[in-house]
C-alpha cells in the first residue's frame, strides 16, 4: 500500500463517542426518563387480516393508574403516512390504524400510565371487536385473481411495479449459445437493533413538541410527524444523540415514535414508548422476502449476452421503503457486469403479514444470491473459470450502465485478481471443504428524492472559537457506523488541525442542519464532501486573515496543515493555527468564523453518484448429514476509494460480513397464518462470537471523484455477496444448488439426502 | 406485593432499596439505583446487553432477581473506571474499534473483565470467543471486541508497558 500522504484520514484512532460508549455514559432513548413522564403501551392486532367494528376502553380508562387512551378514529383521525411522500397512493399507513388491522402486530390503540406495568394491564381491559376477513400472507397467493384485497384501489394486490431495461433482450437472448433459468426463494430477515423502537415524546401547550428517539434519520421524523400530527415542522425538535443500532430499519416513523407523540399531545406531559424484543420482531418491519426468477444467456467463451428477472416481493401490509428496495433489487441484480441487454420487471405485493423494508444491502443481497450462484452454475456448465469469466464480463472505470449509471471509479478487476492469488494459495482442500466467492457492488448514497425534501441532501457548518477548538454541526446521524468520527476526520484533515480540536454535533434538529440521515451508505459521500467544503470555507476565511498578518508577496499560496499555518513554498514560514484563530477573530469584531458546506447529487444518473466494488471468498467446510457450516475464513478484496476512518472501516467490513452470513445461513424469519413464528432472540438465530471467522481485507487501491479525497461506500456493500458465497461453497463441496436463502443446515441436510437416495436409485 | 429491603454493593457504593420481590436485577439496578449504562436488549436472557459482575462474576441482570443478590457486590460499567482512569480493558476497546452503536458494550466489557479475571492467560482465541458466546453484536461482528480482549490478556495494558 502507498503512504499515507494524509495526517489525519486512514489513521487508526479512537471513535469520539467512544468514551461515552465504553463507560456507560452514553444515555440512548431507552435510557431517557423526564420529569411527570408517563409510560405507554400499544394494543396490538391478533389477527392478520380484519374489520375494527368497535373499540371500547371504558374499563381501561377506569383502571388505577390510566391516564389517557388513543385510538386511531379519535385521537389521529388515520392520516395515512409514507416515507416516498411525493407519491400519495404510497403514503398508506395511518400506524394506528382506523377501520382495518392488516398484520399481525399492527398498532390499534394506545395507553399511556404511570407505569409501564400498569399500562400494559390496562391493554387487556380493552375490548377491540372485530370482523375476520379472509387473509393472504405470501405474494404469489396474493397476486392471484381472487386473492383477498388488501388495500383499495390495489388490484392483484400489486402495491408497486419497477422496470429497468436496456438494449433487446430477445435479440440478444437469440445470440446466446448457452441459457440458463432459475427460481430462487429469499427470506426476511429481522434488523434486530440491540435497542428495540424507543421514544420519548414531550409535547407542552405552546404547541411544541421534543422527541427523543432511536432513528436513523432526525430529519426525515422531524417531517413525518409534521405531516401526521398537524404541527408545524420547527416546532419539533428530535433529538437521537446515541441509536442502538439502525441497519436500514429506523428512518420510517414507526409505532413508538407516534404513540408516544400522539399520546404526549393528549395528557401534554412526557410519554415513553419502548418496544419489547417481541414486538420489534413482530412489528417493526423486516427486510424484503422475494422470489426470483432469472433466466441468462451467455456464449460458449462465457461472454454475458442477456438477463431477464422477474421479481415477486413479499411487501406485507405497507408500502414504507419497500417501493425503493424494489428498484435497487433490479438495478444491482445486474451487478457488476455488463450486460448487453437486460430487463428487470418487479411486483411489490402487498400481503397480510409484517410490512417489508430496507435493511443494509437494500435489495441487493437478494439480488446477489440468486446472480453470482447461477454465474458459478453456468460457468461450472461451459467449463470456465468462474473468476475469468467474471472478469471478461466485470464493470471497469468509465462504463456505463445504459441509462442508469456511469462508473468513475471501480476497482473490481484488481479484486478479482487478489482473490484469485488467495484461492491459489489455499491449494487443494480437504473433503467436504470448498472455497465459495461472489462479487458484488453497492451505491455511495441514493440521488432519488421522494422524499421531497427542501433542504440539500447533506449540509454541515463548521465554527471556529477562539481557541482554536471546532464546533462541526452536522445533519448525518450517527448509529455506530462511525460516522461522527469520520466526518470529524475530514473536517480535521480539511482544517489542518488535530482530531481533538474537533467536537462533532448531531442528532438534534434544533442545532444541526438537515440531512437526509444514515442510510443507502451515503453519509461519507455526501455529509463528506459538505463537512470538506464547510471547512474549506472556514480555511478559506482564516486564510485571508493569515495572509493579511503575515505579509508574504501575494504570488505565495498558503496552508494549514497539523495546527500550522504556512507558506506552501517555504513551510517553516509561518505561525499557530491556535494564535491566528485568536486573532483573526479580532479582525472579525469578535465573530467566530463560520463555514457553510452542503452536497446534493446533480447529473448522476438514476442511482447513486459513485458505486463500491468487491469479491468475497469463504473457506467453508460443510458436514452434508447434518447441514452444519464452519467458515474457516472469510477474505474480501475490497474498493471503497480513498479509506477515510481505518478502524470505521474494518469494523464496517466485519460488522457486514457477519449480517450477510446470518441472512446466507442463520437469520430464518418463517411466517405461516400471517404469524412470525420466532418473534425471540432463542429461537431466531444469530452469529455469535464462535461462530464467526476471522475476516481479512486487501485493501483496492481507487480513487473516486465525486467523493471525499476520494472515498466511498463502505458500510453497507459487504452484506451483498456472502449469501452466495456460501452457496457456491456449498456447490463445490457437495454438488448441491441451494436455491433458498437463508440455506440453513436443515435444508442442506434434507438436500443431500434427496440426492443420495436419487443416485441409489 | 409487599415490598423488600434490599441491601446490596453497587460499584462500592452501598444501597438499602425497597424492591417488588419479582423485580430483576437489572430492573434494581436502571430504575432504581439509577445507573443506566446497563443496558437490556431482550426478554429471553438470550442477548447479555444487561451483563454486570455480582462478586466477580459475569451474571446477567435478567437472569436473576434483585432479592437474590442480598448483600453481594455488583459491578457494573460505571464501576469499571477508578479515579477517572479507565480499566484496561476499555482503553482496547477503544484502541480496537470494539464497539459500533456501543448498546451490547457494557454488557461486552463486564463479561470481558470478568473471564479475564479468571482466565489471565487464555490458551487460544476460541476459548475468548467461547467465553463471550452469551453476549449479542449485532454490529461489529465480534472480531474486534475479540482481539481487544486478546490484547489485554497478552499484557499489553500492563501498568509497566503504558
Amino acid at each position: 500500500m502507498s503512504e499515507n500522504k494524509y495526517s489525519v484520514l486512514n489513521t487508526r484512532v479512537h471513535n469520539v463517542d467512544g468514551h461515552a460508549k465504553v463507560t456507560g455514559r452514553a444515555t440512548y432513548t431507552f435510557d431517557v426518563t423526564l420529569p411527570g413522564m408517563l409510560y405507554g403501551k400499544i394494543l396490538r392486532s391478533p389477527h392478520p387480516h380484519a374489520k375494527i367494528l368497535k373499540i371500547d376502553y371504558s374499563e381501561a380508562l377506569k383502571f388505577p393508574g390510566v391516564i389517557a387512551v388513543v385510538t386511531g378514529k379519535e385521537d389521529t383521525l388515520g392520516v395515512k403516512q409514507g416515507i416516498w411522500r411525493r407519491y400519495k397512493d404510497l403514503c398508506d399507513e395511518a400506524i394506528l390504524t382506523v377501520d382495518k388491522v392488516r398484520y399481525i402486530g399492527e398498532p390499534v390503540a394506545a395507553v399511556a400510565a404511570v407505569s409501564e406495568e400498569i399500562a400494559e394491564q390496562a391493554l387487556d381491559l380493552i375490548n377491540v371487536d372485530y370482523e375476520v376477513l379472509p387473509f393472504v400472507d405470501d405474494p404469489m397467493e396474493a397476486i392471484k385473481k381472487d386473492a383477498p384485497l388488501i388495500h383499495e384501489g390495489f388490484e392483484r394486490n400489486v402495491n408497486v411495479t419497477r422496470q429497468i431495461s436496456w438494449g433487446d433482450v430477445e435479440e440478444a437472448f437469440e445470440e446466446a449459445e448457452y441459457v440458463r433459468e432459475d427460481w430462487f426463494k429469499l427470506g426476511g430477515q429481522h434488523h434486530m437493533c440491540m435497542e428495540t423502537r424507543a421514544a420519548v415524546a414531550n409535547y407542552t401547550p405552546d404547541g411544541k413538541l421534543t422527541i427523543y428517539t432511536s432513528t436513523q434519520s432526525a430529519y426525515y421524523h422531524q417531517a413525518l410527524l409534521a405531516g401526521v400530527l398537524g404541527l408545524r415542522e420547527g416546532n419539533i425538535r428530535v433529538l437521537a444523540p446515541y441509536v442502538g443500532g439502525g441497519f436500514g430499519g429506523k428512518f420510517e416513523l414507526d409505532g413508538a415514535q407516534f404513540c408516544a407523540s400522539v399520546l404526549s399531545m393528549k395528557c401534554c406531559k412526557p410519554v415513553k414508548v419502548v418496544f419489547s424484543r417481541e414486538e420489534d420482531f413482530i412489528a417493526s418491519k423486516r427486510r424484503t422476502p422475494m422470489y426470483y426468477y432469472v433466466r441468462t444467456g451467455v456464449k460458449k467463451d462465457g461472454t454475458f449476452c442477456a438477463r431477464e428477472a422477474k421479481v415477486f416481493t413479499n411487501g406485507g401490509a405497507y408500502t414504507g421503503m419497500g417501493a425503493t428496495a424494489l428498484y435497487l433489487t433490479g438495478f444491482f441484480h445486474s451487478f457488476p457486469y455488463r450486460w448487453k441487454a437486460y430487463r428487470y420487471d418487479g411486483y411489490r405485493v402487498y400481503t397480510n403479514s409484517l410490512p417489508s423494508t430496507s435493511m443494509r444491502g437494500f435489495g441487493a443481497p437478494q439480488a446477489m444470491f440468486c446472480s453470482e450462484q447461477q454465474i458459478e452454475w453456468i460457468a461450472n456448465d461451459l467449463g470456465l473459470d468462474p473468476i475469468e469469466m467474471r472478469r471478461k464480463n466485470g464493470h471497469y472505470e468509465g462504463y456505463e450502465v445504459p441509462g442508469q449509471a456511469t462508473i468513475a471509479s471501480c476497482g473490481l478487476d484488481q479484486a478479482l485478481t487478489a482473490i484469485q492469488k488467495w484461492k491459489t494459495s489455499k491449494g487443494k482442500l480437504p473433503k467436504n471443504r470448498a472455497i465459495g466467492i461472489s462479487a458484488a457492488g453497492f451505491m455511495s448514497g441514493g440521488i432519488f428524492n421522494w422524499f421531497d425534501s427542501p433542504y440539500s441532501f447533506s449540509s454541515a457548518v463548521v465554527t471556529i472559537n477562539h481557541d482554536g477548538t471546532v464546533e462541526l454541526h452536522v445533519g448525518a446521524q450517527e448509529i455506530g457506523q462511525g460516522s461522527s468520527t469520520t466526518l470529524a476526520m475530514i473536517c480535521a484533515e480539511a482544517l489542518g488541525v488535530k482530531l481533538e480540536d474537533i467536537k462533532v454535533h448531531m442528532g438534534d434538529t434544533d442545532h444541526s442542519p438537515a440531512d437526509l440521515g444514515a442510510w443507502g451508505s451515503r453519509q461519507t459521500l455526501m455529509a463528506g464532501n459538505a463537512t470538506k467544503m464547510a471547512a474549506e470555507d472556514a480555511k478559506k476565511q482564516l486564510l485571508e486573515f493569515a495572509n493579511a498578518k503575515l505579509g508574504f508577496n501575494i504570488i505565495y499560496d498558503l496552508d494549514i496543515k497539523q495546527g500550522w499555518v504556512y507558506n506552501v513554498a517555504r513551510p517553516e514560514r509561518g505561525m499557530s493555527y491556535y494564535d491566528l484563530c485568536k486573532e483573526a477573530l479580532r479582525g472579525k469584531e469578535g465573530q467566530r468564523i463560520i463555514g457553510r458546506g452542503f452536497y446534493t447529487p446533480r447529473r448522476k444518473g438514476m442511482i447513486s453518484p459513485a458505486y463500491s466494488y468487491m469479491v468475497q471468498g469463504l473457506d467453508v467446510e460443510i458436514d452434508p448429514e447434518t447441514g452444519y457450516l464452519k467458515i474457516h475464513e472469510s477474505v474480501t478484496a475490497h474498493d471503497c476509494g480513498q479509506p477515510i476512518n481505518t478502524l470505521g472501516l474494518i469494523g464496517q467490513l466485519e460488522g457486514a460480513a457477519s449480517m450477510a452470513i446470518g441472512f446466507g445461513y442463520y437469520e430464518y424469519l418463517p411466517v405461516e397464518d400471517g404469524k412470525i413464528m420466532n418473534p425471540n432472540l432463542v429461537d431466531y438465530k444469530l452469529i455469535r462470537a464462535p461462530e464467526m471467522p476471522s475476516c481479512q481485507v486487501i485493501e483496492i487501491d481507487t480513487y473516486e471523484p465525486e467523493g471525499p479525497y476520494g472515498a466511498k461506500e463502505a458500510g453497507e456493500g459487504l452484506t451483498n455477496p456472502h449469501a452466495a458465497a456460501l452457496g457456491n461453497a456449498i456447490f463445490y463441496a457437495t454438488g448441491l444448488q441451494m436455491k433458498e436463502a437463508p440455506i440453513r443446515a436443515e435444508a442442506i441436510a434434507k438436500a443431500w439426502k434427496e440426492k443420495n437416495e436419487k443416485a441409489k436409485k | 406485593m409487599e415490598k423488600k429491603l434490599l441491601r446490596f454493593t453497587v460499584n462500592e457504593a452501598p444501597y438499602e432499596i425497597y424492591v417488588n420481590p419479582k423485580t430483576l436485577l437489572v430492573e434494581a439496578i436502571r430504575d432504581h439505583v439509577g445507573l443506566t449504562g446497563t443496558k437490556r436488549g431482550c426478554e429471553t436472557v438470550s442477548c447479555g446487553a444487561c451483563t454486570v459482575m455480582v462478586d466477580g462474576m459475569a451474571v446477567k441482570g435478567c437472569s436473576v432477581l434483585a432479592m437474590q443478590v442480598d448483600g453481594m457486590k455488583i459491578t457494573t460499567v460505571e464501576g469499571l473506571e477508578k479515579n477517572g482512569k479507565l480499566d484496561p480493558i476499555q482503553t482496547a476497546f477503544l484502541d480496537e474499534g470494539a464497539f459500533q452503536c456501543g448498546f451490547c458494550t457494557s454488557g461486552m466489557l463486564m463479561s470481558a473483565k470478568a473471564f479475564l479475571d479468571e482466565t489471565p492467560k487464555p490458551k487460544d482465541e476460541m476459548e475468548i470467543r467461547r467465553a463471550m458466546e452469551g453476549n449479542l453484536c449485532r454490529c461489529t461482528g465480534y472480531n474486534a471486541i475479540i482481539r481487544a480482549i486478546d490484547a489485554v490478556a497478552k499484557g499489553n495494558y500492563r501498568e509497566d508497558k503504558q
